[in-house]
């Protein structure tokens, strides 16, 4: 495959769609296939064989984004016609829906394309996310899918690629914010012959689907990020580290690394060159530990899934003691536009420190929740109540929590904070993976920090003693101040606990779980408050059998 | 100033370093860890888990140390030392940190001292009174574990484990065997023999014993040992770790 061979499927590409009366895209990613597109597909494919005049094409493509309102059907989304969108779908409607292809579209299960909900969006890694098939490798090459990959092995040297993802300042989108250029640069420095790269899929944040819908949606772009990390820091091999749970984005995977593979795009001699890069899958098991890097490492080389301390690095000594890339799904599906655009473009998007755009997998109560895409910089009351549509039942919003397990709650002050790692990390959460789960006046915020030391708690990998001894006595404090047991001792036992778990955990889920409880006392001290019993009141410890020592 | 390179034992070119430990200049080699480079000049840090001879785990916490310019505390036994680090091995807040990871581990199982077969000899107690630990916060679990003694010599009783896994190493790395593990996460963690199967029925373990002598609680017994008779003795283990090849 050479870049003619590319422009020459995507112009095969373009024809047949013109050829076309209609297109009907079928979301058909994890979320709206639960709620039936499956029958949605069957029964629009049905229509549209049985049509006498034909042209009609029904596609399964990947995540559109307002997953609540699923499953969608979107009509004609291309450049000359305007978009219809469908909402709520059953698979009762598809006559109708079929029949208002060529009259009036079915107003009652239309779904405007014009709110800010899409109007505010800027997409770059789910470009084709719910536009492109994503199990047809056509279908990508036909949006410049594989050209970057091609024109960096064919044209560019692996310093010339790392110069341009330095020149974008892209930060890890896996919760750190590390900046990519800076890992590349210290891998591709390594003199070892052998290096890996890993690609990290195991997310596992509650709430958070941006990796899997990404995955889902468009499995090429990933790869192709994967193909030229490698081929920018000298590696052949990489991993994909996959959760199981994620049982349709492992089958587009395993199915776009064959269909890639047999084009020449990934294997041995890509695009008749010397560079051969060859991708695998890992599944996890379910430990949400082993997305701390060097547990995954672990996994990966089939040992028990547990952290070690680090220095020294991965980018030092990673898998098998190989200097190894990971980065996160995000991350790697930002390359091939940056790769296609130029780090410029990507600087000129975004805020100076933090570049680019985030995905974020917006939940809770919230008028519309799903997946969104927004440039760095935007505001959380944007996002909040513009994209998200606000708090439903003309509740009040009280916070929102940004980084899962490992970050905070903001509070309505903060709403008006631009989104960017380091004011994040200032006002007490992080960025995260992207989770962002909206609560409302009926949540508690004790409740919440509950919840989150549960987590923790049960996925500690149990190695060092401040993580698995004290996230359980954290949990246990937290439930006694939440049954109203609890008086003000035991709230100072708690934060001395949290900082001695955040100082002297192993690894980052130990150093980051007491985040929830920490930011939630910081703004919402009250709420622990009122839970507490007068010390007077302080009820006699439970009976227990004393220890000497 | 980085030193001269001098040559080790294997031919390896290593430089030294000098450094700061509590307002002390210190040299030494930059391949060494601060643990290594403490010990040599009788500046005592705390630790559970790190035993000469074993490789390292970086798994209790306990030698956690301060660094300027680090963002937060380091483990001592995992930290390589480096050209001009300044290193606080005893502020408050460190012996803070130790007392409460201590009073975690005391809480989390149960180790009732008086009735245990290594009262007196168990490196979990010197520590608690090295440390200043004299009551625990927290409350104790009181979760009851199971003892196995099903094997002719020795005994486990998991109410005593600290999980710092020198058991699993020193049967993995020194006697080869692999016979002990660990299984479960976090809090339901447990060290195992084989497939999790009794001691006794265990067809990979030699019966060396060289666990039951690194273990530092009275979790791995000799049978037949009454309160505070358990003593153990780990200095085989430089020795045996050197002939096998400087692990």
């Amino acid at each position: 495959m050479n870049l003619e061979d590319l422009a020459e499927i995507a112009e095969q590409s373009v024809e047949a769609e013109k050829s076309q009366r209609h297109c009907v895209r079928v979301c058909m990613a994890a979320s709206c296939q639960s709620s039936g597109a499956g029958a949605v597909l069957e029964g629009l494919r049905q229509h549209a064989k049985q049509d006498a005049d034909g042209g009609v094409h029904v596609k399964p493509v990947g995540c559109m984004g307002l997953c609540s309102a699923g499953p969608l059907v979107s009509v004609d989304a291309t450049e000359s016609k305007t978009e219809v969108m469908y909402k709520d779908v059953k698979p009762d409607d598809t006559e109708e829906l079929y029949a208002g292809l060529d009259g009036a579209p079915l107003e009652r299960l239309r779904c405007p394309t014009d709110i800010p909900f899409f109007a505010c969006q800027q997409r770059i890694v789910l470009k084709n996310s719910g536009i492109i098939d994503p199990e047809n490798l056509d279908d990508y090459i036909a949006a410049g899918g594989y050209s970057s990959l091609v024109r960096a092995v064919t044209e560019m040297t692996p310093a010339d690629v790392l110069r341009e993802v330095k020149q974008s300042g892209l930060r890890g989108r896996g919760g750190g914010g590390y900046p990519a250029g800076l890992k590349w640069s210290t891998v591709a420095m390594a003199p070892e012959p052998h290096k890996f790269v890993i690609c990290n899929a195991d997310e596992g944040d509650p709430g958070a689907f941006m990796d899997r819908a990404v995955l889902e949606s468009d499995p090429h772009r990933v790869l192709e990020g994967m193909a030229l990390a490698g081929y920018a820091i000298g590696a052949e091999h990489a991993y994909v580290y996959i959760r199981a749970e994620y049982p349709l984005a492992v089958e587009r995977l395993k199915k776009a690394i064959k269909q890639a593979t047999k084009k020449g795009l990934l294997g041995r001699r890509i695009s008749d060159t010397t560079f051969n890069f060859e991708i695998e899958i890992r599944l996890g098991a379910g430990a949400f530990v082993c997305g701390e890097e060097t547990a995954l490492m672990a996994s990966i080389q089939g040992l028990r899934g547990q952290p070690r301390p680090r220095p020294p690095y991965p980018a030092e000594e990673g898998l098998w003691e190989c200097p190894t890339l990971i980065n996160n799904v995000e991350t790697l599906a930002n390359i091939p536009s940056i790769l296609a655009r130029g780090g410029d473009w990507f600087k000129g998007i975004g805020t100076e420190t933090s570049t680019g755009t985030k995905v974020f997998a917006l939940a809770g109560r919230i008028a519309h929740s799903g997946l969104i895409e927004v440039p760095m910089g935007i505001r959380l009351r944007e996002i909040v109540e513009q994209i998200g549509g606000g708090i439903p039942d003309g509740r009040r919003f009280k916070a929102v929590q940004t980084g899962g397990p490992s970050g905070g709650c903001l509070p309505e002050e903060h709403l008006d904070m631009s989104v960017e790692y380091d004011t994040l990390r200032s006002a007490g959460s992080i960025m995260g993976s992207g989770g962002m789960i909206v609560m409302d006046e009926t949540s508690s915020m004790v409740d919440v920090a509950r919840y989150f030391m549960e987590f923790c708690m049960t996925e500690s990998c149990g190695k060092c003693v401040p993580c698995r001894a004290g996230t359980v006595q954290m949990h246990e404090l937290l439930d006694k101040i939440a049954e109203g047991r609890a008086t003000q001792a035991d709230l100072d036992l708690l934060e001395e606990l949290c900082d001695v778990v955040q100082a002297t955990s192993l690894c980052g889920l130990g150093q980051t779980a007491p985040n929830p409880v920490l930011s939630t006392l910081r703004y919402f001290r009250h709420e622990y408050d009122e839970k507490l019993r007068p010390e007077s009141e302080r009820l006699p410890p439970l009976p227990v059998v004393t220890g000497d020592h | 100033m980085p030193g001269p390179p001098v040559t080790t034992s294997t031919g390896m070119k290593v430089r030294v370093v000098t450094l700061k430990i509590n307002e002390h200049d210190i040299g030494a080699r930059e391949t060494d860890s601060i643990l290594d480079v403490a010990q040599a000049n009788h500046i005592r840090i705390p630790s559970l888990c790190f035993l000469e001879g074993l490789s390292t785990w970086g798994a209790c916490r306990l030698c956690v140390v301060e660094i300027e310019g680090y963002p937060r505390p380091v483990s001592a036994c995992s930290t390589t030392v480096s050209e001009g680090m300044v290193i606080t091995t005893h502020s408050d807040r460190l012996k803070r940190y130790r007392r409460t990871i201590l009073e975690l581990l005391f809480a989390e199982r149960n180790h009732v001292c008086s009735v245990c077969v290594s009262n007196g000899h168990c490196e979990l107690q010197d520590l608690a009174a090295e440390c200043g630990m004299d009551h625990v916060r927290v409350p104790y679990r009181n979760q009851p574990y199971a003892v196995d003694s099903t094997h002719e010599m020795y005994r486990v009783d998991h109410n005593r484990c600290v999980l710092c896994t020198r058991c699993v190493r020193v049967c993995d790395e020194i006697e080869g065997a692999h016979t002990w593990d660990v299984m479960g996460r976090g809090i339901e963690c447990q060290v195992i023999t084989d497939m999790n199967q009794p001691w006794g029925d265990s067809s990979s373990c030699t019966s060396c014993g060289k666990c039951v002598q690194v273990c530092p609680t009275g979790a791995l017994v000799k049978k037949g040992t009454a309160a505070g008779e358990m003593e153990k003795h780990d200095e085989f283990l430089p020795y045996l770790a050197q002939m096998r090849g400087n692990r």
